[in-house]
């Protein structure tokens, strides 16, 4: 089963190497993986997608706590949440084929973002079912390049991460 | 500024070799009044500070320079981290503007270290050292403790800077737990009230804690026995009616009986390695599980717990200690007793030809069992977990996790600094001492009284045990011929040797050894060399599946 975690870290040279490396040296399967800066600028935010079961996820949550510069980990696969992910798709287009790939952006809510003389790029966001559908419609067309970043997670409604709220790290 | 640092930590020792992008720091040495000692190898200096830590529950501090002085750390680091030993390594660096250029002896120690630290720094600027090296020893110390690393280029250390060090630390990313809640506590003295075989086992974080007080406490209120893992020796009373002896691969008869016969197994400050366990599906198959650790992540890792409880194991205990009611466990305590009559541990003993066994005995006799006995890795380490009784904490320094040949020797020299007036014991085999022996002159530059038994066979004996059990006796390089004359070694380096071959020698050598207090002595121990460590489980099998032991 996968698994969303948004973890809060210190914003410090070298964290991002840390959680890697532990991911690589315990066995545990990073699906993706998104970085950034929070509201805080001393805080990054990691929204980690991981693979495995119960005992699997409470080892990596744990393991992580485990990590000086980790400050808060929430685990968000049980939770109402807003996912989204963006992804760039360099795809050909014959002169002949933009109209077509033009009423699918739209139908997709996609846009067309760069336009050269044989290919154009389309900008998708969402979450996973859609972009796979659209990535599965534009294989027709040949698609020469796809990049994603990786999939952030938010909780809806009142309920937000709170740094030193409950939940924050023990141990 | 790092001296200064160090003196505000109330650092009285430092293990250090130096180099070029250390010369800063070392200039700042020469006269401060902090004590060095030089080994003759990192990897002796790092395995120093560990046993100084094991010796004496204080932080270990070594120091080495860039490059290939931090890569000699490295096995120090990795076996301090698997057995949880505060160690506080500081290496130099090549100044900051050569970061990342391969400048001469530059090495990206702190990503080599990065999965063998409990964490690590490289300090960039000097006004982030006084706080970071606060922060090294801090978490070093706490929680479940750790090696930690700082890594200084060679030019912050000559940086100017106010030096503030900060007197309280907070950080709000490592907050250890240390009481335990109150729920879980009640619930496991319910389950220990209900149990009729229970079983406690000490670990290492007994040790660590100094909770051997309230464990003998509870143990003999509720009367339950106790096994214990190799760092868990000397956590309780290894003469106590009660005590078990230890527990797994070569365990004894009785302790892997009770544990697989138990209704009840109490983990303190272990974690469940598979040397201890065996094959995981029939460690205590019918009993409830109660886990006392200080690292959350260690409950639940390897086998499901019933009750776990977090935090501080002496803090735990003495919560523990004041609600504890026992259960009814005569029968099963005369049941175990009953195990340990029919299966103690033994060994032939012959008048040609010198016991190993024996050596370890007559050592635990000489010293009343009064000593700091460090060991090396394999055969020997195991004999000596069986035939020495560890009654005190603190009095076994080992190498359990990570197994690493070679750190006995510089781990008594640090126990010796720790502990002067004290006995100390390293107990080797002849293909360990080879690691460090090296460190031979560390130990006649300061006069250190240490004894070291080298249990001689000539072989690589543990591996050349299992050649002979699961590959036919297909001794593939394990055979030390070309072994050296250790007496000669020894007094080459101005230490004292002394060549034992019968048994009758063995009294006699040990008490000569005792009665040199000016320098180490290296006593060979010429013995069986085909002799077996027994009882033993084969790797991944059930505990109480046990060759040479218990029931045919």
């Amino acid at each position: 089963m996968k698994h969303v975690l948004a973890v809060i870290v210190e914003n410090r040279p070298g964290v991002l190497t840390r959680v890697a490396g532990l991911f690589s040296r315990r066995g545990f399967n990073i699906d993706s993986i998104a970085v950034g800066e929070t509201e805080d600028s001393e805080l990054s935010r990691m929204t980690i997608l991981v693979e495995g079961d119960e005992n699997v996820i409470e080892q990596v949550i744990k393991q992580l706590n485990k990590l000086i510069d980790v400050v808060k980990i929430s685990n968000l696969t049980n939770e109402s949440t807003v996912n989204r992910e963006l992804v760039l798709i360099k795809v050909k287009a014959e002169p002949a084929a933009r109209a077509e790939l033009q009423q699918l952006a739209e139908t997709f809510r996609a846009k067309i973002v760069d336009v050269s003389l044989d290919s154009i790029i389309v900008e998708v966001t969402g979450d996973d079912e859609k972009i796979k559908a659209f990535e599965l419609l534009l294989r027709h067309f040949g698609i020469q390049e796809l990049v994603r970043t990786g999939k952030i997670s938010m909780m809806r409604g009142v309920k937000y991460i709170k740094i030193n709220g409950e939940g924050g790290k023990s141990g | 500024m790092v001296v200064e640092a160090l003196i505000k930590e109330k650092v009285e020792v430092i293990f250090g070799y130096p180099g070029g992008a250390v010369l800063p720091l070392y200039d700042a040495l020469f006269d401060a009044d902090i004590k060095h000692i030089m080994p003759r190898h990192e990897q002796g200096g790092i395995h120093a500070a560990d046993g100084y830590a094991r010796a004496t529950g204080k932080p270990g501090v070594c120091i080495a320079t860039s490059g290939p002085g931090a890569t000699n750390l490295v096995t120090g680091i990795a076996n301090a981290y698997m057995d949880s030993v505060p160690v506080v390594a500081i290496t130099g660096q090549v100044p900051v503007p050569l970061i990342g250029t391969d400048a001469f002896q530059e090495a990206d120690i702190t990503g080599i270290t990065l999965p063998i630290t409990k964490h690590n720094y490289l300090v960039k600027d000097v006004k982030d050292l006084p706080g970071m090296i606060k922060e090294a020893f801090y978490v070093s110390v706490t929680g479940r403790p750790g090696p930690v690393l700082v890594d200084i280029p060679r030019d912050v250390f000559v940086q100017e800077a106010n030096f503030e060090y900060p007197e309280r630390i907070d950080m709000r990313s490592y907050r250890p737990t240390y009481t335990g809640h109150g729920g879980q506590i009640n619930r496991a003295l319910r389950v220990i009230r209900e149990a009729k075989k229970p079983v406690i086992c000490t670990g290492g974080g007994v040790v660590g804690s100094g909770a051997q007080e309230e464990l003998l406490k509870i143990a003999e209120m509720a009367q339950i026995p106790v096994t214990s893992t190799l760092m868990g020796l000397g956590g309780f009373p290894g003469g106590h009616p009660l005590s078990l002896g230890m527990l797994g691969m070569h365990g004894t008869v009785c302790a892997n009986y009770a544990v697989t016969e138990s209704d009840l197994f109490i983990g303190i400050g272990m974690r469940f390695d598979d040397r201890v366990t065996g094959k995981l599906d029939s460690f205590a198959p019918e009993a409830k599980v109660i886990h006392i650790d200080i690292d959350p992540a260690e409950i639940g890792k390897n086998i499901a717990v019933n009750v776990p409880i977090v935090g501080d194991i002496k803090r735990i205990l003495g919560q523990m200690l004041k609600k504890l009611r026992k259960g009814d466990t005569r029968e099963w305590v005369s049941q175990v007793d009953e195990w340990k009559r029919l299966y103690p541990l033994g060994y032939e003993y012959s008048e040609e030809e010198l016991k190993p066994q024996y050596v370890i005995e007559q050592i635990c006799k000489i010293t009343g069992g009064d000593a700091v006995i460090a060991t090396d890795v394999g055969q020997h380490q195991m004999w000596t977990a069986q035939y020495f009784t560890f009654n005190k904490a603190r009095s076994l320094i080992s190498s359990g996790g990570l197994g690493t040949m070679g750190y006995g020797f510089p781990a008594a020299i640090g126990a010796q600094i720790g502990r002067p007036g004290e006995t100390v014991f390293c107990i080797a085999g002849d293909g360990s001492i080879q690691m460090n022996s090296q460190e031979l002159a560390t130990a006649v530059g300061n006069q250190l009284p240490i004894k070291v038994a080298i249990i001689n066979n000539q072989y690589l004996g543990m591996v050349r045990q299992w050649q002979e059990l699961f590959f036919k006796r297909r001794y593939s390089s394990t055979f030390l011929e070309q072994g050296p004359d250790f007496v000669k070694l020894a007094e080459a380096y101005g230490a004292a040797g002394i060549r034992v071959t019968k048994p009758g020698e063995v009294v006699p050598a040990l008490q000569q050894a005792m009665e040199i207090k000016d320098r180490p002595v290296f006593i060979d121990f010429q013995v069986a060399s085909e002799e077996n460590v027994f009882p033993m489980v084969a790797p991944a099998s059930p505990i109480n599946q046990i060759i040479g032991g218990g029931k045919e």
